[in-house]
């Protein structure tokens, strides 16, 4: 396979994860802040801003805080260079460039998906309607993901989209966490109260973890519990340890197909060590925030070997 | 005069009766609820769209990607007659091939004094780096799309011949699955020659001209400009169907005296380029320093047997108006046999009387530029202003060596669909050649494009002309 197809594969894939994890994302805000005063609301929006690392360019367009405001900027905005709509685009135009080795499926899945979405955010997103627009972005991914399941050839580019998802969504979950943890900390004592747990809630909402999480725990709502959950807990697709082992997986297959290990593969060695056997006391006392960020540049590493690797570029 | 009378109808006879292609046709539609086949023609229009099958258009950002319109009537030929127009496509292939390799070595035609040698000197397709070289399999026009008219039941002509890198055979393809998806019925009822292997016969065909240093299985690869391309969706299309990489200029280079592209796995090398960029955009070393997108190199390892570039560089020579001006002369020389296939009456600007000619008479004929195509850069007397006649005179006058003329031809007619039923447009047929050492293939039918407007006469996308699926009976 080309490398520049491989590196096609691989970004359509990052780039479809990011535009539903920025749903996942909305749809915990819009859900919170319904159940809401309209001040506390405003801060909710906010919160979610931060968590998608918006904060700049929102505040550089609109000077306050209101969910029609941040959903159209999240979702459609021109000045938004990760808008939802983007995200497509480039998945869209990934999906394009790699057409000859992706399933016809699959690609009329992306296509179709692109479609719809391009139409919904045509114009202004209403109140009305915002809920829609994130049901079909999720349906998108799922019919993407679907597609690829059931018709894509097992061989490397398969491997490559597969890394590129696990990739960003533990990126996406690294990052959440460790944006909201921040932003938990002063309640961290009050464990139980409602507004925590509301907090928390979101939290869980924001990677579609709450009703797994409830499953698990039974009703037993607690900080340490919830980052245990989405760091370590092998049973929830989107915690960092279930990426992780995942991605190793595919590295692991593509190394198999190449006969031979590259940097990526001695990089996702390393990053086991660091993770295996790791417990959540051990996160705490190495300090939440810090182990975070090394997953984060450990994981941006990988990326990089990655495209040097398999050739992604000239 | 603004169109020429007795319009030759592909389907009914002057008194209303069904030529013989299309009976066993109009039998099914006569059977069709009007309103179902409505329904049908937006089912057709949203397959289009969900398969992607998009056409590019420079500088429109929104509607950034068109859709050609599809008319769901097929164009029906019948068996005897496909036989006769191949046998006149195999024929001028033949000689074109030929003729490639004369201009590029002994130049018989020209010491013959058959044609003139300004033709090819003053001509930019032209390339002195290919004199004395023989593409593998001694082909230079592996793909070639010989663009038809019609004018009545026995009256065919070649409007223009594409040998350069001819498009549409997606459409083709495409237009055809649409039809069996659409109508599966009224292909258990009407036998239709398949076109659905064409994509391995161009695999077998390219691969059969793999040069000397090929080890293996000759690898394919489809060069394409990117994505932005207007045609990149036919490129894609083609380089999936025939399981061959689609590649880029920068997944290129030239390693080792071979050309190798650029794989997860390092550089491998690649046999047969099937390019679907132009000669100026191969090689930056001999044809274009400026150019980014071409591959350094590339044009001396074609020359030392590492590569076979399909079609050959240099063969844009034939898409010149003005050679094909001179095509009956060139079937005649190579062949030794009267063309098969007439030529459209065409005056050559170049010669005074040719100019005077048609300068008196601008109003009635049209007029193209030798190097041009897509519709662009022609005048259509007939249904131009005063205003622009007056424009494109001044235009003719000051370089008339870059037109041609021809008569304003009553092109035949074939119906489309819609609200009001069917209805008469004006069609030409585009059939596909592919040429390899051991045979000249014609696909079965090819594209047929059509004006949707009433009237028009320009059947090209880039101007709002569509397709129809193209139907060759079985014997």
């Amino acid at each position: 396979m080309l490398g520049r197809t491989a590196n096609g594969l691989f970004w359509m894939f990052r780039y479809l994860e990011r535009a539903e994890n920025t749903a996942r994302l909305l749809d915990a805000g819009l859900r919170m802040a319904l159940t809401r005063d309209l001040a506390s609301s405003e801060e909710e929006w906010r919160s979610v801003i931060q968590t998608a690392g918006l904060r700049k360019s929102y505040e550089a367009k609109h000077g306050s805080y209101t969910g029609a405001l941040v959903w159209n900027f999240i979702l459609r905005d021109k000045d938004n260079p990760t808008s939802v709509m983007q995200m497509f685009d480039n998945v869209r135009t990934n999906a394009r460039l790699s057409r000859n080795v992706i399933s016809s499926e699959l690609w009329e899945a992306i296509n179709e998906s692109w479609m719809q979405i391009k139409d919904m955010l045509a114009r202004p997103v209403s109140q009305s309607s915002v809920g829609h627009v994130v049901a079909a972005v999720r349906r998108g991914g799922t019919l993407v993901h679907g597609a690829m399941a059931g018709s894509m050839l097992r061989s490397e580019g398969y491997h490559f989209a597969r890394a590129g998802t696990f990739l960003e969504r533990g990126e996406s979950t690294a990052r959440i966490l460790d944006i909201k943890y921040f932003l938990l900390l002063p309640s961290f004592s009050y464990v139980g109260s409602s507004h925590d747990t509301g907090q928390w809630d979101t939290v869980l909402r924001s990677v579609s973890g709450d009703r797994g999480y409830r499953f698990l725990n039974a009703g037993q709502i607690d900080a340490r519990g919830i980052v245990e959950f989405l760091l370590l807990d092998m049973r929830f697709p989107r915690s960092l340890a279930y990426c992780h082992s995942h991605l190793r997986d595919n590295l692991r297959e593509l190394a198999k197909i190449h006969g031979a290990d590259g940097q990526c593969n001695v990089l996702m060695r390393d990053a086991d060590q660091r993770l295996s056997n790791l417990t959540v006391d051990e996160v705490f006392d190495m300090g939440l925030h810090r182990f975070l960020i090394d997953f984060m540049n450990s994981n941006a590493a990988i990326a990089s070997a990655i495209a040097e690797d398999y050739r992604f570029t000239a | 005069m603004t169109e020429a009378p007795a319009k030759f109808d592909e389907m009914h006879r002057p008194d209303g009766a069904i030529r013989s292609a299309y009976g066993d046709y109009d039998l099914w539609y006569e059977q069709q609820a009007q309103d179902l086949l409505r329904r049908k023609h937006f089912e057709a229009e949203s397959n289009f769209r969900r398969t992607g099958i998009t056409f590019n258009v420079y500088g429109e950002d929104e509607a950034e990607e068109r859709l050609i319109p599809f008319d769901m009537v097929p164009r029906i030929i019948g068996a005897g007659e496909w036989r006769k127009l191949t046998r006149g496509i195999e024929q001028r292939v033949r000689a074109l091939n030929a003729f490639m390799y004369d201009l590029y070595h002994r130049q018989e035609i020209i010491r013959a004094g058959r044609v003139p040698e300004r033709l090819f000197r003053n001509n930019e397709a032209w390339l002195p780096n290919m004199v004395g070289f023989t593409p593998p399999g001694g082909v230079y026009t592996h793909i070639v799309g010989i663009d038809l008219v019609r004018t009545g039941p026995d009256e065919w002509f070649v409007l223009e011949d594409n040998a350069r890198t001819p498009s549409g055979v997606s459409y083709m393809l495409e237009n055809r699955e649409t039809m069996m998806a659409m109508f599966p019925e009224l292909f258990t009822r009407v036998g239709v020659e398949p076109v659905s292997d064409y994509p391995r016969r161009l695999a077998k065909s390219l691969a059969a001209c793999a040069p000397k240093a090929t080890v293996g299985k000759p690898v394919v690869a489809v060069l394409t400009p990117g994505i932005y391309n207007s045609a990149y969706f036919e490129h894609a299309f083609l380089a999936d169907q025939m399981g061959a990489e689609l590649v880029e200029g920068t997944d290129l280079r030239v390693i080792d005296g071979r050309v190798g592209m650029r794989t997860t796995a390092g550089f491998q090398p690649v046999d047969v380029i099937y390019r679907r960029v132009d000669d100026d955009y191969l090689d930056p070393l001999t044809f274009n320093p400026k150019s980014v997108l071409g591959i350094p190199g590339i044009m001396d390892v074609y020359r030392a047997g590492g590569v076979t570039i399909a079609n050959a560089p240099g063969t844009g020579v034939c898409d010149d108006k003005a050679i094909y001006s001179f095509m009956p002369e060139i079937v005649e020389f190579y062949t030794g046999e009267k063309p098969l296939l007439p030529n459209v009456q065409t005056w050559r600007c170049s010669e005074p009387d040719s100019l005077a000619y048609v300068l008196d008479n601008l109003a009635e004929v049209v007029v193209k530029e030798v190097h041009g195509s897509g519709g662009y850069g022609m005048l259509i007397g007939p249904t131009a202003s005063r205003k622009e006649i007056a424009a494109f005179r001044a235009k003719l006058e000051a370089n008339p060596t870059n037109y041609i003329a021809q008569p304003t031809l009553a092109l035949s007619t074939c119906p489309i669909f819609t609200r009001k039923g069917l209805v008469p447009r004006h069609v030409d047929l585009r059939p596909f050649v592919l040429v390899s050492p051991d045979a000249i293939d014609i696909t079965p039918g090819g594209l047929t494009r059509v004006a949707m407007k009433k009237g028009s006469l320009v059947v090209n996308s880039s101007q709002g002309g569509g397709t129809k699926d193209t139907w060759v009976l079985k014997d």
